[in-house]
């Protein structure tokens, strides 16, 4: 029972999109949009219990010839890497336009669900897609919605940042497009066969030469997404004057585009230049977790730093990324999740808070505990799940990167942990900032706790937090046999000949279990 | 199958029959329009949208029948019927756009109509054309038209200057053209595209210098009419100062007609030589791309923007020249998806348009999306498919082609095109800025009452949209196009057998 099932997974927004184009009335539009976003986040949640947890390969594939004269299919499929980022954009999605019903968007709501909707159906497709073509053009097609969110809805310097947002992007993805190109043909050079098929494109042979072009160009392209050290500029911009919804979404989904493209594409494309590419890439995260966090700390915008909190974390997943071995991996994607949640959380508490005052600015705040106890206390969870709290989901991701990172090079894990103690330093900061002391404005005197709605929007965030935080297997098991297959395709485990330390690593992972299948799954795989 | 009994005609007329139709409509028209005011000539668009729309479907009865006529000096094939259905498609696009434009600029109708029919029969018998003077003789009908075209709101001092500034440098550089046809002929003996081709494929031919001359002279004419860098600068001053229909004739029915040529001259005929021109077509390619797009940047009027991006697209197809006869193919498709986003964007900024220049600055595009959500919605995707976002045609063609170059190794060609393509994206999404994140502007005049325009932009937003999103029957008609102009079926069949 899988026929279409990710097809109508990827299109149901779109339809959606399209039906509220019809609509008029202002409640209807709102209404319709976030029943648009429940049939996929409920489609999602299926495809959840149906996923085999067992597997490594794509599940609910389904594959149908496209454009045959490029050897161009409308392949899609989902696997562990994927499965739990799908689930991330339809929750996120929904929360989010929840969220902007209550009053955050006034102006043009037609065109604001419509966005959003065209929106998650470019995210899902890209993660979805199996075909290089087909991603390719999910990757465009989500970078025309989120320019519109932050050009028409933003604050600020809205249009520069979303001309910015766009040119970065752009440049990267063109020259990841010419890659591709590039890579196709040497496929039909070695194969006689001209295909943008995932499967088939990792075998292709590539001189020494040829692979370190392709990876940088690929990894050129991921890395501005993501956004990694130096790379990074257009990310504050396109955050402080996107709106909460564009926030979320950018920093909750869209950023973990570029590491999934790492993961994905850019790795067991180009496996060997990759293993070559660890120092770099692991010392740019670095550079990433202290600067981000750095620069973070001294922002006087609350969104500001917020990004570049992302940077930070997003430094992390990179981190993990290349540690290229499973706990650095699987902490790599549960990192992202976490960010999502925790980032995502932030941004949807900063708007609340922005629709209350019309600033962000930290000095205007002060003292808010005792007005709004109720946003104090979620705040609270969200920035300790953020600075990752034992107890909270940050911790796991964090952990299993550090482990990844220490397995690799020992040195990186003595300046990540830097990164983590300055990441509490700031968020505690800005926390006691904001919310203890004397109240300072007079005007915060009669500011309002969150209304019923907004609760509504934060009671699965926080859910959410508890459970990945509490629970991790039942994610990482599912995450597990794809990523140690990615890692075993791509070879890694034979070029680097890992020094792997089981035993101590039983002591301390709090995923035990699948650490220790590990071994044996990779030598098991071809 | 055709649904005529094209048996019944004869055989030498029958590939013609299309340039007939269009050629006895143009003279129907100006006939007919002695006694209709300027103000009521929308009767005679209707009258040559009909004779256009036989004319298409004429075409299509040909469509599959290969061959020579008139002694080679007309081609049956593939090819011409391709370009030929594009360039009518374009023309009744025009004549959709002009059917109010004209009657409201008190452009005279029966003068306007006749010759943009002209000027399709020339740019038809381009299309079609057999031999070197067949295609000068189309080549200036269709340009002799066009000038005239240019000026023809006759007390707007633009549209003089337009006319006259198209006609200087177009007969130089017809000049130019001509000359390199005649030293061409001097070098082979022949005036006819098949045995030029053959007695090029010998080899025999080397560098002989009058070969090589000719060459240049007519890389120098077809670079003037495809506006290539650097013979590009009449191009803003007379896209900005025509009727905005005219302007978007221009812009794809004249560049859709020169290229048809080029392609069968250079891409086919010359390919033998290609290391002769090559070489200095992926120069051409690289400035042309270059300058279009830098100077597109700072553009405040729309038509002299789409003018530069105009130059700056012609830049993306001589990359696909540059790379020779393999991406044939996906020059011809990109020629499709490029003539139906400049027709609707063309379109969209009549729509804008009012008597005199309002209408055609950028800014006044400002806050189109709230006043008129559809038309901006539809120019959102014309720029999107002239910036290459997918599923948009213009992306499919740009990936055809740069794939096509990739494949013949022009690399820094093709990176030197992406890049381009970076740049465009700032100019082209600065318009959506306008419509979507700014204020002001025009008002849109009375849209409900021009049906056709409104046509006219529907059209061609679907067609960007399907040729973008369901591309392959296009490619495929595309791929047999240019292979009935190059390959086995084709005029040079004999040649080509082994």
């Amino acid at each position: 029972m899988n026929g279409g099932l990710l097809t109508a997974l990827i299109f149901l927004p779109l339809l959606g999109a399209l039906f509220i184009l019809m609509q008029r009335e202002e409640r209807a539009i709102w209404n319709s949009a976030f029943i648009f976003s429940l049939l996929p986040l409920a489609l999602s949640f299926y495809v959840l219990a149906e996923f085999n947890p067992h597997a490594a390969e794509y599940q609910f594939a389904e594959q149908y010839d496209w454009i045959p004269a490029f050897g161009i299919t409308y392949h899609i499929g989902i696997d562990g890497i994927s499965l739990f980022l799908v689930l991330l954009t339809t929750i996120l999605i929904t929360l989010s336009l929840l969220y902007s019903g209550g009053g955050d968007i006034e102006e043009r709501p037609r065109e604001f669900c419509f966005f959003m909707l065209v929106l998650e159906t470019g995210l899902l497709g890209a993660l979805l897609s199996v075909d290089l073509f087909l991603f390719y053009v999910f990757w465009e097609v989500m970078l025309i919605p989120m320019y519109f969110l932050i050009g028409i809805w933003g604050h600020g310097r809205k249009v520069y940042a979303a001309i910015k947002f766009v040119l970065f992007t752009m440049f990267g993805s063109l020259l990841m497009l010419v890659a591709i190109l590039y890579l196709v043909y040497q496929a039909h050079v070695h194969f006689n066969r001209t295909s943008f098929d995932l499967p088939l494109l990792y075998q292709v042979p590539l001189t020494v030469t040829e692979g370190r072009w392709l990876f940088a160009a690929f990894a050129l392209a991921f890395a501005i997404k993501v956004p990694m050290w130096p790379v990074h500029t257009w990310l504050p911009d396109a955050h402080t004057n996107a709106p909460t919804a564009g926030s979320v979404i950018l920093a909750g989904v869209m950023l973990k585009m570029g590491t999934y493209g790492f993961l994905r594409f850019a790795i067991p494309l180009f496996p060997t230049v990759a293993v070559e590419a660890i120092p770099l890439f692991m010392a740019l995260a670095i550079i990433g977790i202290i600067y981000g966090a750095l620069v973070a700390m001294m922002q006087p915008d609350l969104k500001r730093l917020i990004a570049y909190s992302s940077v930070s974390h997003l430094g992390f997943v990179m981190l993990g990324i290349f540690a290229l071995n499973p706990e650095g991996v699987d902490g790599a994607i549960y990192q992202m999740l976490n960010h999502g949640v925790s980032t995502g959380g932030l941004f949807l508490l900063v708007g609340m808070l922005y629709l209350r005052r019309h600033t962000r600015e930290i000095s205007e705040f002060g003292g808010l505990w005792k007005r709004v106890p109720v946003y104090a206390a979620i705040f609270m969870v969200v920035m300790l799940s953020s600075i990752g709290l034992p107890g909270l989901n940050g911790f796991v991701g964090e952990f299993l990167i550090m482990l990844g990172a220490f397995l690799r090079i020992r040195l990186a894990t003595v300046f990540a942990v830097v990164g983590v103690i300055l990441g509490a330093l700031y968020m505690l900061w800005t926390y006691e900032r904001v919310m203890f002391g004397p109240i300072t404005r007079a005007v915060n005197e009669t500011i309002s706790d969150l209304t019923g709605r907004e609760i509504a929007v934060m009671v699965p965030v926080i859910a959410l937090m508890l459970f990945m935080g509490l629970f991790p297997r039942p994610l990482i098991s599912r995450i597990e046999p794809s990523v140690t297959a990615m890692l075993a395709r791509a070879n890694v485990a034979q070029a680097l000949e890992l020094e792997r330390q089981p035993s101590r690593l039983a002591a301390l992972s709090p995923a035990r279990h699948t650490l220790n299948r590990e071994p044996e799954m990779a030598a098991a795989a071809p | 199958m055709s649904p005529f009994n094209l048996a019944a005609i004869n055989f030498v007329w029958l590939p013609i029959l299309p340039l007939v139709v269009v050629a006895v409509a143009a003279m129907v028209v100006l006939l007919a329009g002695v006694r209709v005011d300027d103000s009521e000539s929308e009767g005679l668009g209707l009258l040559t949208l009909a004779s256009l729309a036989v004319a298409f479907v004429f075409t299509f009865g040909i469509l599959g029948q290969y061959g020579v006529a008139f002694a080679g000096a007309i081609s049956i094939d593939s090819f011409s019927a391709f370009f030929e259905l594009v360039i009518l498609i374009a023309a009744m696009f025009t004549v959709m756009m002009s059917l109010d434009y004209a009657a409201d600029n008190r452009i005279p109708g029966a003068e306007y109509y006749s010759l943009l029919l002209f000027s399709v029969l020339g740019m038809m018998l381009m299309a079609a054309a057999g031999d070197l003077i067949v295609i000068f003789l189309g080549l200036e009908t269709m340009s002799i038209t066009v000038y005239v075209l240019a000026g023809i709101m006759r007390r707007n001092a633009k549209s003089n200057e337009a006319a006259i500034k198209y006609f200087l440098l177009g007969a130089f550089s017809t000049g130019f053209l001509l000359y390199g046809i005649a030293l061409v002929y001097g070098a082979t003996g022949t005036i006819k595209l098949g045995p030029i081709h053959d007695a090029l494929a010998t080899g025999a031919m080397g560098s002989n210098p009058l070969l090589l001359g000719g060459i240049g002279m007519m890389l120098i004419g077809f670079g003037f009419k495809v506006a290539a860098v650097p013979f590009h600068m009449w191009t803003p001053d007379v896209y900005e100062g025509a009727p905005t229909p005219v302007t978007a004739f221009m812009a794809v029915g004249v560049k859709l007609a020169a290229f048809a040529v080029f392609i069968r001259v250079f891409l086919v005929d010359f390919a033998s030589v290609g290391a002769h021109w090559q070489t200095v077509l992926w120069v051409v390619a690289a400035l042309t791309m270059t300058g279009g797009n830098l100077i597109a940047v700072v553009q405040t009027n729309i038509k002299r923007m789409l003018a530069y991006s105009a130059i700056a697209h012609a830049g993306y197809l001589l990359l696909g020249m540059a790379a020779g006869v393999r991406s044939g193919p996906a020059i011809l498709y990109y020629l499709l998806g490029y003539a139906f986003t400049n027709l609707g964007a063309f379109s969209v900024v009549i729509a804008l348009e009012r008597r005199g220049e309002v209408g055609n600055r950028i800014s006044d595009f400002r806050g189109l999306a709230a006043r008129q959500p559809l038309l901006a919605g539809a120019m959102a995707v014309f720029l999107l498919s002239l910036t290459g976002v997918p599923p948009m045609a213009g992306f499919v063609g740009k990936l055809y082609i740069f794939s096509e170059a990739l494949h013949q190794g022009y690399l820094g060609l093709v990176i030197i095109a992406v890049l381009n393509s970076v740049i465009s994206a700032y100019y082209y999404f600065y318009v959506l800025v306008a419509m979507y994140m700014q204020e002001g502007g025009v008002e849109v005049e009375r849209l409900n009452a021009r049906p056709a325009l409104v046509a006219a932009i529907g059209l061609a937003a679907l067609a960007t949209i399907l040729i973008g999103v369901y591309p392959q029957p296009y490619i495929a008609s595309a791929a047999n196009a240019f292979h009935s102009a190059s390959g086995a079926e084709g005029i040079h069949s004999a040649a080509l057998e082994p």
